[in-house]
Parts: C-alpha cells; structure tokens; sequence
C-alpha cells in the first residue's frame, strides 16, 4: 500500500488546469494542421489558419487559447494499492481554485443553476472516479466549454433503431448544432449502458487520442463511417460552409438492457483540452 | 466577398454595404457583454431606468474574457454562442443597436429586427480567443463590475477580424456558405 498525499493531488489538478488550457494535445494539433491541407474552401481554409495561427499566440503569450476556459472535468483513476490520506474532492477543488487563479483562466461556475451565482474560483469541479491497478494515481484535468457542452444531447434510442438509428441520430446532433459549438469539432459518441452512463461514455470517448480508432474494429469502422457522414453535412469550419466540420469521431460502447439502446453525443469544440500526470 | 476595414461605431450606411460572407476589420470602440450583463441592461429598461453605454449605433460583443495578465488589456476574449442572448436582442436592435459580434445561429425575432433596423451580426472565430486579444487596445469596465467576467466593458479594438454572417437583408452566411459549398462539389 502506497500514501497518495492529498496535497499532491491538489499540485497536479492546479498544474494541469494550466497546461491544459494553454496547450493542446499534439494530436489535436496535427489533426487540424492534416484538415487546413486539405480543405479546398476559401474561407474555411481562412477559420483553420486563424485557428492555428491563435495556438501559436497562445504558446507565445501565455494568453489561453480560448476565454471559456471551462469546468474543470477531472478524471482519477486510483491505483488499487494506493491510499489517498484525505478527502479526495476537497484536494481536487483546491487545485482548481488555485489553477483558475494562478492562471488567470476565467471563473466560469455558478454555484446554483437557478439563482446564478459566481462562486469565484471555478469551483465545483466535475470529477470522475475509477480504480485501476497498481498504486499511483492517474489525473487527468479536461477543461470543458459550454459553447460545445450546449449542443450535446441524449437520446433513449429503440433497440430496432439499431446501427442506422445512432448514425442517423448522431448526424442530426451535429446539424442541428451548426455553428454554435465552434466547428470543427469532435465527436464523442456514447453507445449502451442506461441514461446517465451513456453520457458518461460519450465525454470519457473524447478524452482518446485522434490518432487511436476505437479497439473493436466494428466500432472503428463505425467511428469512419460517422466522420465521413458528418463532413459531408458542409457546415465547415465556424459554420461558414466547407468540409472541415469534425476533426474525428470516437465511439465508446457498454452493455445495455435487452428493450434499451442509449446514444449519447458530447461535442468538443476544437479546442479540445485535456492534460494528465501520474502520480 | 469583399474586404473593408470599418471604423466604429458604426453607420447605418455602412451597416447597408455589408453582405454576408464580407470579411471586416473593426477599430475603434465596441462593448463586451454576455448573459448576465443582457439580463440586466433587460431590467434596466423594464424600470424605465437610462442604459450605462450609448446605445445609438453601438457594436456589441458577446464575450466574457480571462483575465488580463501584466501588459494586456484584457486576457483571451473569443466570442460566446450568440443564440443565448436572442431574448434581448430585438429590444437592444429597436434602441439603436447596429453591431452585434458574436458566434452561431440567430432565431427569427433578431433577424427580423436587424433587416426592420439595418442592422448587422458579425462571426468572430470561436475558440481563438489569444488572437483576438491581440486586436483589443483598451479595456475598462463601464457597468455591473460585480458580475467579474460577465461585467459590461467598453473596449477600444484595432483591425479586429470578423465576417459578416448576417446582413441587413437578412441573409446568412450560415445558410449560404453551406448551400454554396454544397453546391461546388457538384
């Protein structure tokens, strides 16, 4: 058994905040650099130059890429030999608190969703629990804008809805999005499970890397098929018209119940942010 | 698509000119306000009380930046998704308002109220917040400073890039732009 210090957990949450909200994943980068080549539209290609041209700013001045920096969504997944000597939600908001502050990334949470209150330091965090083997502790910070988050949606789909029902419903998500969650975007597909853990699905599947298709080689080939459906839609970069509307697509899949098939669609804008350390 | 480089604030004649899919480079001043900031510039005017910013032919920015670190006037200030602000919009558009910047779809009351007013609605690049900060010269908080991010702010912008998405006709670049693109690849 290995003692996992809350406080260290508070470091990295604070640490990663930043770095995730300044630099993004180099397959994202590479993504959008391999999606401006080929894009033949004029004023997509423009969106996709600034686009990359407002990374470069971003690395340069230390400005984030984008002013919504997010709720901090935190994955921890906990070795099984590790032991954490405190309250493992407490040490995560401290380093959100403290990211959100040292970073100068806006605080963008209200404490009650009615009465709409700042609560000042980007607190609550959303956090997301798992066990893993071995005893170090995985962090993972995914800042999460609500341009994107606004335009996901769930859907109890039929069981005789099947293959074509979640690419037809997952299709539809994006056009109906158009332009407001900053295309291009990704695509995080959830399939199966019951009503909250589809959606679960769906945001963890935009945390795989661009570059690594699902697994399964069904899915994978479903996760091809769903892009080519989606840049065929024409709504382009911003929403201005071209091909670029997605820069990929991930699928994750989980049992579900003989009457259920779950879809869930958690859009990411392109910039997609995520950042891990190991402990 | 033509160029224009546009001084603010804006004139109804050069609101006139514009046609979706034109690509502008604004200077001079605009103001930044987001949900909160609309909500109470709404209420202002329910009890009949005077707006904080001059209302007649202003530019509107929908955007709530980070803050600004040493030597910037304000931290990265992207635009935020327009649609959210289409309740107040029409009233704001009928009092003066020629300008909005912002990202995403406007529903039928706005663009009824921009083509009835000659006004305008410009697309920034969502998500490139660092770059546009570099267009914004000047920043100060003219109402509401107790809303942090979301308060309104008067700010003094050089070039700063956007395309006109849709025009005092009334037409989209949204609707165009896809159908055109569409249509190429025919």
């Amino acid at each position: 058994m290995r003692i996992v210090r809350t406080e260290a957990i508070t470091e990295a949450v604070a640490r990663l905040c930043i770095e995730a909200n300044l630099h993004l994943p180099p397959d994202v980068t590479r993504r959008v650099d391999a999606m401006r080549e080929r894009e033949t539209w004029g004023i997509a290609r423009d969106a996709l130059e600034r686009i990359a041209e407002n990374r470069e700013i971003s690395a340069r001045t230390g400005l984030p890429m984008c002013q919504d920096t997010g709720m901090a969504c935190v994955f921890i997944d906990i070795g099984r030999d590790a032991h954490i000597d405190g309250d493992i939600y407490a040490a995560v908001n401290r380093g959100v608190s403290r990211g959100y502050a040292d970073g100068l990334l806006r605080k963008s949470i209200v404490s009650d969703p009615l009465r709409r209150v700042n609560s000042g330091d980007n607190t609550p965090a959303a956090v997301y629990l798992d066990f893993t083997d071995g005893d170090s502790v995985t962090v993972t910070v995914a800042p999460k804008g609500f341009g994107s988050e606004n335009m996901s949606r769930v859907e109890m789909l039929k069981p005789a809805d099947g293959e074509d029902g979640v690419l037809d419903f997952v299709t539809r998500t994006i056009e109906l999005a158009g332009a407001n969650p900053c295309p291009p975007i990704i695509v995080g597909v959830g399939i199966g499970g019951n009503f909250d853990k589809v959606a679960l699905l769906a945001k963890r599947a935009l945390l795989r890397s661009l570059d690594e298709p699902n697994r399964d080689t069904y899915y994978a080939e479903l996760e091809a098929r769903l892009l080519t459906r989606i840049n065929a839609l024409g709504i382009g970069p911003q929403g201005f018209g071209g091909y670029t509307t997605a820069l990929g697509v991930s699928i994750e899949a989980a049992a579900t119940h003989i009457a259920g098939l779950p879809c869930a669609v958690n859009i990411c804008c392109h910039v997609s942010r995520h950042a891990t350390a190991v402990i | 698509m033509s160029n224009y480089d546009i001084t603010l604030p804006l004139t109804r004649e050069v609101a006139a000119q514009l046609r979706a899919g034109d690509s502008v480079r604004l200077t001079g001043t605009l103001y930044s306000a987001r949900d909160a900031a609309h909500k109470r510039l709404n209420e202002l005017l329910d009890a009949g009380l005077p707006l904080p910013i001059p209302i007649e032919n202003a530019t509107i920015y929908y955007a709530g930046p980070t803050p600004a670190p040493e030597g910037y006037a304000v931290g990265a200030i992207g635009p935020t998704t327009s649609g959210r602000m289409d309740a107040y919009a029409p009233r704001l558009i009928a009092l003066g308002l020629c300008g909005m910047i912002g990202k995403g779809e406007r529903d039928a009351l706005v663009v009824r109220a921009i083509r009835k007013h000659g006004a305008v609605y410009f697309g920034a690049i969502g998500g490139a917040g660092a770059l546009l900060a570099e267009h914004v010269e000047d920043a100060d908080i003219v109402a509401f400073p107790e809303l942090g991010a979301e308060a309104l702010r008067r700010l003094t912008v050089r070039d700063f890039p956007a395309v006109v998405v849709i025009d005092s006709t009334g037409m989209s670049l949204y609707e165009s732009g896809r159908a055109e693109y569409l249509k190429s690849l025919k």
